[in-house]
């Protein structure tokens, strides 16, 4: 620390520059009072614990209000912010750095800077004082902020009406809306994070809610089995978070003129874009925070623990583990994007390690979201996929693209997971091959809005899904056919990566769809549909499912005025020196509709195998049939090898569990058995064979009783050895005592005397 | 007065403490030999105090009483805890981690 | 303290005679609070013990009395001996007949006890002769008990706060461990 302070103080003798941050502090009031908005929940959270219990509706009542509440003040600040984004002129905030003869300082800081900034409003205040720094927390509003806040309070809102019919009559129903209230605080802090420091705080509040709603139902074992895997693979990943902040921190540091470090977001962006970081410093620290992405969105290779998150309700999976939570990840790149854009030098190449990790995780998810029986696993993987595009998006440059597709799966995905969960309300199961089949007779409203759900998330014109897939298919900048559609790179394995994905999708959720509302009903018991409050927010979110997708028609897009195309990324995109100036893919029509062949053809191979072929199959056996009892499966070897892969999750719980948790615990105990079998035992056979051998050598000349007593003797000191060390192993507390005082008396004797 | 006539005898009702603790089995009796190194704690803050003209000592030597209050009222909760279970308060019985 | 300060204004409770009245009464109040304490963890009887406990604890109250520490050594009157002991004396009541006398036997405990005794005196005794030698505690005047509030309640008033929610968990502990339910 001292050395810092001392390096600090000397460089500030340095000629200083001085750097706009793209930030204003000035701003209507809803935007620089934005706390308000995660506050309600917060106070929510405290109150249901407290009387939840004792109200009429056991605290469901408080937290539904306050999420609504803060849904309008999301809205309103949302409104507030177009007004802002296109009509605020205040003054900009700067900060003064270092100035270093950085060669190529000029061309990343002052080339891209945009002549109109939309400044972010950020309002802070100090939350502590250590050592001569000051950590400050507030709120940083810009179009992303707004944009979450949007969407999280939307989702929240609509689970907490779906989840008093559907968690109804629960054991710890209180505790249920309890827990959503403090999601729903801390997903919002986050979003709204000033600092790096308190991102971390409410990344990691965010966790916990996550643990424990999953572990809902902690009476049975699998279930907190899930919940305790979710928080410590989030564990793994958060090692990463605090190690990549912590690099950020005093990488900051080194071009500031008067302090060590700085946490602040739209400083360390600043500062990344403009080249004053060094890139070692940057690459290290976006490395480690894409393990902290990995984690908490899923990405392949530490995505083991989605898939059995489903343990928990079902509103729960919609709302943290598809719609908000899970995409948390995806922020905090978005968040930090000048950091992540340097560091993995996006910009101009055509592989870096997180459009590599985004693209297979895409492929992984959307590969193992066939095999799956359960019906909420597949909209897992599915997530796993989606989440794998948002992260793909990114990593080629495609922001606005990335965020955008955050924006419609949210919609589209919770819709899905809140169908799933009044199919599975209906049929008490999620298993789709035994309990379910041909439910959309007695399930309309749940059959339509799943069905717009799928379309979407599948991803064909005009729904949402084909919009926000098709701009990140066009952002990787890969398509070479036709003259390639710009971008910041080619990324042609990522097109190709993406397209392949995208035939996937859609064939999964045909299956899906198949399986579910299709063929012959085979559960037991009569089915009916779910009541208004889950049916309600199934039609709002399927009708967003929609129309999302027209909040960002593409640039150039003919049929409608220009003033309709792009409104969301004009609106969230940042266009101030916080955010690194990306050059933006343009549209490819030849693309679009290539894209759309592909997805057709998924979608339409697997009808074919489900509806024509499997449906003949039924009909001609008499029965409901959920798969060819004579398909490729069992007649191509290799086809039964990629399933056997695919049903095993391509073994990584087994490498998880059993080589590297075995593999470090395994030395260890093998260490140990050797020890004793070799050293330990070889001695004793060695005395024991040379007695034998030398009392047989010479059995007549040697007194046998020398040689027994020998062997008698070297045995009983063994024993004897054991059972004093057996003693001291007593059990007895006041033996312990004792010992523990000898051996801290000894110590202190001997610190005396050496001192 | 010399300091260490105090700090020794100090030590030395901290050893009867410990030896106390130590050897007996009634779990009263090794309550009251923790007693017995409480207030050699307090003898030696109380030692210091007065030779350092510095009121820290005492101020500490305060709260060492009222948390020793609160640990007897706590043993002995537990001991009639035992003795209610096992009618007999011999901590040499409690052996349930033996190895 | 500085020597001058001391034969500048002379103090009554540096003179001689009172420094030896003052050894005398530690030598009797020690010799009496080590008695009683290697009897209190000696005895078989655990009533005897614990009054054997009230002569060390007022032993110990003289002993801050003599350092000066009259408020310490009223406290430790009025809740040590006040409190802690009656406490004592219920606890015992209550546990009456368990192990009431320690039988004979297993003499291995106190053989291992007394080494581990012996050893921290000759540990913490060699350290303290080493490092204190002849030092004299030399009091101007006692510590007064205003000094003292004035002490817990501004310096120290963090601790105290602390204590006082020690005191309160302890007390709700009590009574959950110990009731019948």
């Amino acid at each position: 620390m001292t050395d810092l302070f001392i390096f600090a103080s000397a460089t500030a003798e340095l000629a200083e520059n001085v750097l706009p941050l793209g930030i204003t502090e000035g701003g209507a009031w809803l935007l620089r009072n934005a706390w308000i908005i995660p506050l309600i929940p917060a106070l929510s959270f405290v109150g249901i614990l407290f009387f939840g219990k004792r109200m009429p509706r056991q605290g469901a009542e408080l937290g539904v209000a306050a999420i609504g509440i803060a849904f309008v003040l999301a809205v309103l600040t949302g409104a507030a912010w177009m007004d802002h984004r296109d009509n605020y002129h205040g003054d900009e905030v700067t900060q003064a750095v270092i100035a270093v003869d950085h060669g190529d300082a000029a061309d990343h800081g002052e080339g891209h800077a945009p002549e109109h900034p939309s400044l972010a409003v950020s309002n802070t205040m100090t939350w502590f004082q250590v050592g001569g720094m000051t950590i400050s927390v507030g709120v940083l509003v810009d179009g992303l902020a707004v944009m979450m806040l949007f969407v999280v309070t939307l989702v929240s809102l609509l689970v907490h009406i779906y989840s008093t019919d559907y968690v109804g009559g629960d054991r710890r129903y209180t505790h249920y809306f309890a827990f959503l209230s403090l999601f729903s605080a801390s997903m919002l802090t986050l979003v709204i994070s000033e600092n790096t420091l308190q991102l971390l705080v409410a990344w990691e509040l965010v966790g916990v809610c996550s643990f424990a709603l999953i572990g809902h139902w902690w009476e049975e074992k699998p279930n907190s089995d899930a919940a305790m895997k979710a928080f410590l693979t989030n564990r793994v990943g958060d090692m990463g978070l605090l190690v990549g902040i912590t690099v950020l921190f005093f990488s900051v540091g080194s071009a500031l003129p008067d302090a060590f470090g700085s946490f602040s977001i739209a400083t360390t962006n600043t500062l990344a874009n403009s080249g004053l970081l060094s890139h070692t410093a940057l690459l290290v620290s976006a490395t480690c925070l894409m393990a902290a992405v990995m984690s908490k969105s899923g990405q392949f290779f530490l995505h083991t623990w989605l898939p059995d998150a489903m343990a928990g309700p079902t509103p729960v999976s919609a709302l943290i583990h598809a719609a908000t939570m899970v995409v948390a990840g995806v922020f905090m790149i978005a968040r930090l994007y000048g950091v992540f854009f340097e560091g993995f030098s996006i910009g101009g190449s055509s592989i870096n390690l997180m459009a590599v990790v985004g693209g297979l995780t895409t492929l992984v998810g959307a590969s193992l979201a066939f095999v799956q029986r359960d019906i909420k696993k597949v909209l897992a993987y599915s997530t796993i996929s989606q989440l794998g595009y948002m992260v793909l998006a990114l990593g080629v440059g495609a922001w606005t693209a990335a965020v955008f597709h955050l924006f419609t799966h949210a919609f589209f995905k919770a819709c899905l997971f809140l169908g799933s969960g009044s199919v599975a309300h209906a049929v008490h199961s999620f298993d789709m091959k035994s309990d379910m089949g041909g439910m959309r007779k007695a399930m309309p409203h749940t059959y339509r809005t799943f069905v717009i759900g799928s379309i979407a998330l599948a991803g064909l014109p005009p729904l949402a899904g084909f919009w926000s897939k098709d701009e990140i298919l066009a952002g990787t900048g890969g398509w070479g056919l036709f003259g390639g559609t710009g971008g910041n790179g080619a990324y042609t394995g990522m097109l190709i990566m993406g397209m392949v994905t995208a035939a996937l999708t859609a064939a999964y959720m045909t299956r899906v769809i198949y399986l579910t509302f299709f063929g012959e009903f085979r559960g037991h018991g009569e089915i009916h549909e779910s009541g208004p409050r889950i049916v309600v927010p199934l039609w709002i979110l399927a009708g967003l499912a929609m129309v999302a997708g027209l909040f960002n028609l593409p640039p150039g897009f003919q049929l409608v005025p220009e003033s309709m195309q792009e409104r969301f990324g004009h609106y969230v995109e940042p266009a101030a020196a916080y955010f690194p100036g990306i050059s933006h893919a343009s549209p490819s029509w030849s693309l679009a509709i290539f894209s759309t062949l592909v997805v057709m053809a998924g979608a339409g191979s697997a009808y074919w195998y489900y509806f024509i072929k499997v449906e003949a199959a039924a009909k001609a056996s008499g029965q409901s049939l959920t798969e060819l009892s004579n398909g490729p499966t069992s007649r191509w070897p290799l086809a039964k090898m990629g399933h056997n892969l695919l049903e095993n999750k391509y073994y990584l719980d087994h490498l998880y569990t059993g080589i590297i948790a075995e593999g470090t615990k395994g030395p260890l105990a093998r260490a140990v058995y050797r020890f004793n079998q070799q050293v330990i035992d070889r001695t004793v056979d060695k005395v024991g064979e040379t007695a034998v051998v030398s009392g047989q050598f010479v059995y007549d000349k040697i007194d046998q009783l020398l040689v027994d007593g020998a062997v008698n003797t070297s045995g009983r000191l063994a024993s004897e050895a054991g059972g004093e060390l057996r003693k001291i192993q007593s059990g007895k507390v006041q033996s312990y005592a004792a010992i523990l005082f000898a051996a801290a008396t000894v110590l202190a004797g001997i610190l005396i005397v050496i001192v | 007065m010399f300091l260490n006539q105090f700090l020794l005898l100090s030590v030395a009702l901290f050893a009867i403490g410990v030896y106390g603790v130590l050897a007996r089995r009634n779990g009263v009796m090794v309550l009251m030999s923790i007693e017995l190194i409480l207030n050699a704690v307090n003898i030696n803050l109380v030692s210091f105090a007065a030779f350092t003209e510095n009121l820290a000592g005492e101020v500490f030597a305060l709260f060492v009483i009222a948390v020793a209050a609160a640990e007897v009222g706590v043993g002995l909760a537990m001991i009639m805890l035992l003795y209610r279970n096992r009618r007999n308060i011999d901590l040499t019985e409690l052996d349930l981690m033996k190895g | 303290m500085n020597l001058l300060a001391q034969v500048n204004d002379f103090n009554p409770l540096l003179s001689s005679e009172v420094v030896v009245a003052q050894n005398i009464a530690f030598t009797i109040l020690a010799a009496i609070m080590l008695v009683s304490a290697v009897r209190l963890v000696t005895t078989r009887n655990v009533v005897h013990a614990a009054l054997y406990l009230v002569l060390v604890l007022a032993g110990a109250a003289g002993i801050f009395i003599l350092l000066g520490a009259e408020f310490v050594g009223v406290t430790q009157i009025m809740v040590y001996i006040g409190a802690i002991v009656v406490l004592f004396l219920f606890g015992i009541m209550l546990t009456r007949g368990a192990l009431g006398t320690e039988e004979e036997g297993n003499k291995e405990p106190r053989l291992m006890a007394s080494l581990v005794a012996g050893l921290l005196v000759v540990v913490m005794g060699g350290a303290l002769i080493d490092t204190f030698g002849d030092a004299e505690l030399l009091r101007s005047a006692p510590s007064t008990t205003a000094d003292i509030s004035d002490s817990i309640f501004s310096q120290y008033i963090v601790p105290f706060e602390a204590t006082s929610v020690l005191l309160l968990a302890a007390l709700i502990g009590a009574i959950v461990v110990a009731r019948k339910d």
